[in-house]
């Protein structure tokens, strides 16, 4: 070995290993949306907006009675296939019909809660939906939920990115946090 | 060029968002000069801008508990 090579050899014995390069982590948060209720969409889309605010990459993933948060007319509509899903669409109306989890009150306490954040200056939950999608907060629909519910990908907001399953979920959520609401 | 912004007024997570999204609109060498509250909204908004690749150049109390933080995109 030439002493060259072997210089060579003794300074990087001496220096120690070359410092592993820190991996830039990606934080991120990914929201079941499973409920249709006022109250957990404020919950969810606080999340989701705040949280995007301060560089979180965030899936919003609508299934089931979720799926109202996203439809693109906002009130009662007879849609979906079959007599049965379009009846079973209009009862569940959209977002303008999201009732409260507690004392809903026929649908008033919606209104009356919207009213009340505005007069605190708190965001309302159209605002705070429009704060996600302006974040570019992630929206994916569960495609077994349209299924029973007769729906197709036309029935959403154009923010609703893809139609996907648990695989396509869990890669989305894979290393980050995931909240069910 | 500087943009102002006062989200004292404002909860979270629009104190947030609407910093978040003023700074977007920042191009290259801009400012922007954000009133807030202290609290949550002083401790994690230069916080969140630093780690986005801002450069927070000044944090000052105005008045009360409102603060001025100005934010420059490198």
């Amino acid at each position: 070995m030439s002493s060259q090579v072997m210089d060579a050899v003794r300074r990087e014995i001496a220096q120690g290993p070359e410092p592993a390069e820190s991996p830039k982590k990606t934080k991120k948060l990914s929201i079941i949306c499973f409920s249709g209720d006022f109250d957990k969409a404020v919950a969810a889309f606080t999340l989701a907006s705040g949280a995007a605010a301060v560089n979180y990459e965030v899936s919003m993933f609508f299934t089931f009675w979720g799926l109202n948060l996203v439809k693109n007319r906002k009130g009662r509509r007879f849609t979906g296939k079959g007599p049965a899903a379009r009846l079973f669409n209009w009862l569940q109306g959209g977002p303008a019909n999201l009732p409260l989890s507690r004392l809903n009150f026929g649908g008033f306490s919606p209104w009356l809660m919207t009213r009340l954040m505005r007069k605190r200056n708190v965001a309302t939950l159209n605002e705070l939906v429009e704060a996600a999608k302006a974040l570019g907060v992630g929206f994916y629909a569960c495609e077994m939920s349209m299924n029973i519910l007769g729906i197709t990908a036309g029935d959403f907001v154009d923010e609703v990115r893809g139609v996907i399953g648990v695989p396509t979920f869990l890669e989305l959520s894979r290393d980050g946090e995931t909240l069910f609401i | 060029m500087t943009r102002k912004i006062d989200v004292t007024r404002d909860h979270c997570p629009m104190t947030f968002v609407k910093t978040k999204l003023e700074l977007e609109k920042l191009a290259p060498g801009d400012e922007l000069e954000v009133l807030l509250s202290q609290g949550e909204p002083l401790e994690n908004v230069p916080r969140s801008a630093t780690e986005a690749g801002y450069d927070v150049l000044e944090i000052a109390p105005v008045s009360g508990s409102t603060h001025r933080v100005r934010i420059a995109r490198p």
